[in-house]
């Protein structure tokens, strides 16, 4: 195990693309400053080109930060040995389609160090928990996105890694796909694996972060539990109704016929709108309490 | 989870390098190579007098060089450019595996695949050669410099590979091969030239390129001429050190590359 440390630690990374032959100069990153620390599951948010894939490929060593440090397990990440320790599943994988899924699993257990008598079982075992134990022969030239998607995270993790690095995750899968991934990221979590994954889907992340950080044009905008970034008390009503829309602070969001949406400020709004839709003889079809959630978080930060 | 050894990478990803070429149905070229020599034996039985089993030997030993530098050329040249169109690097170098390691797998794959084409390309001129009622083992050096010469290409081709597109890669490792055949041209040239640059950069070509003319020893063995044990040995001292270098440079450059 790591020990007390933080697994992730990004000091001041910073990257700049350089077109060709020098000219022409975009900011990937910019002094971004992270941790993660042990047992965490860790969302790495933002919109498409705000540095995401960015951060996890210097983390890999993919690319050379230009200025800052990234340090894995308190070690510098360009050791090898560092990587024996982790897992990492890229965006929109592709894979080498000559092989069988069993064949590219014992292929990529002969790198993380499987011994030979144990490589077997554990692939069984990964493909097993993918849902592809029945597909072990089948080259994965036949396989479809969502399979792939899903050895990709096979691969990242049967040799048990203490960190886990996962980018886009649920990217191209179906419903289902997504929450098995869900359900995997949480297994994880419960056995005590740090997961780091960037996501642009807000849903998937809010279901399963400890904490979040989110990123717009290479610049942190956000960071921290998501409990401390996003409020729990209720902070307006969403109500459904039936007739006409009483006057009051009310805001109407949508109608389709005679039934409208509307914005409720409070609650005394929404006694005194109840009230006002009883006596009327209007209808009420629903009344939802909305709490801040991670999407008004992500395009309040995004927006400023 | 122990951390695996230099050597287990290498071996592992060499051999998924060679799986590729055979699932690639890169062998079918040993059908073209055995239709090849077998039917200009027999062609060359009908039309010429005499001399067919010379002329079979030149041919078979000429097909060997032609088609393996086909596939040291064209199946070394995308062998890095294709790991890293088709991301599939990205998930290998995120394993502890070193990046010298990959261009060294790489090219031990490749070599691999070379050496089983040509074994079975001898095999095959031999098996022709037998039914004319002659022998091929005189033949065997020359196949060995041959496979000597398509190790220095395949390095060549790996380093180009790490450089840019499998264009320009094949472009330039052919421009190597022609080059490092016609390098004695340019110590003759070197001597016509008054002094000054043009003969310094004439010489500094003679001694940088691949002196692959030397390693070009069809004519003797086909002639019955025997090669020298020592003449064998520093031509393949040679072509390893060479190889060695080019594989440096390749690892230096991979070394140096993003992937954005």
């Amino acid at each position: 195990m790591s020990g007390s440390g933080p697994v992730v630690e990004l000091r001041g990374l910073t990257k700049v693309y350089r077109g060709h032959l020098g000219i022409g100069r975009s900011l990937g990153l910019d002094g971004l400053d992270l941790s993660v620390e042990p047992g965490q599951v860790f969302g790495l948010l933002g919109p498409n080109g705000a540095g995401k894939t960015t951060t996890l490929k210097l983390i890999l060593g993919l690319l050379r930060a230009d200025r800052g440090e990234v340090r894995l397990f308190g070690r510098p990440a360009s050791d090898a040995a560092v990587r024996a320790r982790l897992g990492y599943l890229p965006e929109n994988p592709y894979f080498y389609d000559y092989l069988t899924a069993e064949e590219f699993l014992d292929f990529y257990g002969r790198l993380q160090g499987i011994p030979r008598a144990e490589r077997r079982a554990r692939v069984q075992a990964s493909l097993a928990r993918v849902g592809l134990a029945e597909r072990s022969s089948t080259a994965l030239r036949k396989f479809s996105k969502g399979m792939v998607q899903r050895l990709g995270v096979a691969q990242a993790i049967q040799h048990d890694p203490e960190l886990v690095i996962l980018d886009e995750p649920m990217s191209g899968l179906d419903p289902i796909g997504r929450r098995e991934v869900r359900d995997l990221i949480l297994d994880l979590r419960r056995a005590g694996r740090t997961v780091f994954f960037s996501s642009h889907i807000l849903q998937d992340a809010e279901m399963i972060c400890d904490r979040v950080a989110i990123l717009d044009h290479g610049r942190l905008r956000a960071a921290g539990r998501l409990g401390d970034l996003i409020s729990t008390t209720v902070r307006w009503f969403e109500v459904a109704l039936r007739g006409a829309v009483p006057a009051g602070p009310l805001q109407l969001l949508s109608s389709a016929g005679d039934e409208h949406l509307v914005r409720v400020p409070d609650v005394s709004a929404l006694a005194e709108l109840l009230e006002t839709m009883r006596r009327t003889g209007g209808q009420v079809l629903s009344v939802w309490p909305r709490r801040d959630t991670l999407e008004d978080l992500f395009l309040r930060e995004i927006a400023r | 989870m122990r951390r695996p050894r230099p050597l287990d990478a290498v071996v592992a990803i060499a051999l998924n390098t060679f799986r590729e070429a055979v699932r690639d149905r890169v062998l079918y070229l040993l059908v073209a190579f055995a239709v090849l020599v077998i039917l200009s034996s027999r062609l060359l039985a009908m039309v010429t007098v005499g001399n067919e089993e010379k002329i079979v030997k030149d041919l078979g030993l000429s097909a060997i060089s032609i088609f393996g530098v086909g596939i040291a050329v064209f199946v070394g040249v995308s062998l890095v450019f294709k790991e890293i169109e088709r991301r599939t690097v990205y998930t290998l170098l995120a394993q502890p595996v070193q990046r010298w390691q990959f261009v060294l797998a790489k090219f031990a794959g490749l070599l691999a695949v070379l050496a089983v084409h040509v074994v079975l390309m001898y095999v095959t001129l031999a098996f022709a050669l037998w039914m004319r009622g002659a022998t091929a083992s005189g033949l065997a050096p020359a196949v060995w410099l041959i496979l000597v010469e398509l190790a220095i290409v395949t390095a060549f081709a790996l380093l180009f590979s790490t450089l840019t597109n499998p264009i320009l890669a094949a472009v330039w490792t052919s421009a190597v091969y022609v080059s490092g055949h016609l390098s004695w041209s340019l110590r003759l040239l070197a001597e016509r030239v008054p002094p000054g640059a043009g003969r310094w950069a004439c010489e500094a070509g003679y001694w940088i390129l691949p002196n692959l003319d030397r390693l070009d020893r069809k004519a003797e063995v086909v002639h019955g001429l025997d090669l020298p044990a020592g003449f064998i040995a520093w031509s393949t001292l040679y072509g390893a050190c060479y190889v060695a270098l080019v594989l440096a440079l390749a690892c230096l450059a991979f070394e140096r590359r993003e992937f954005r």
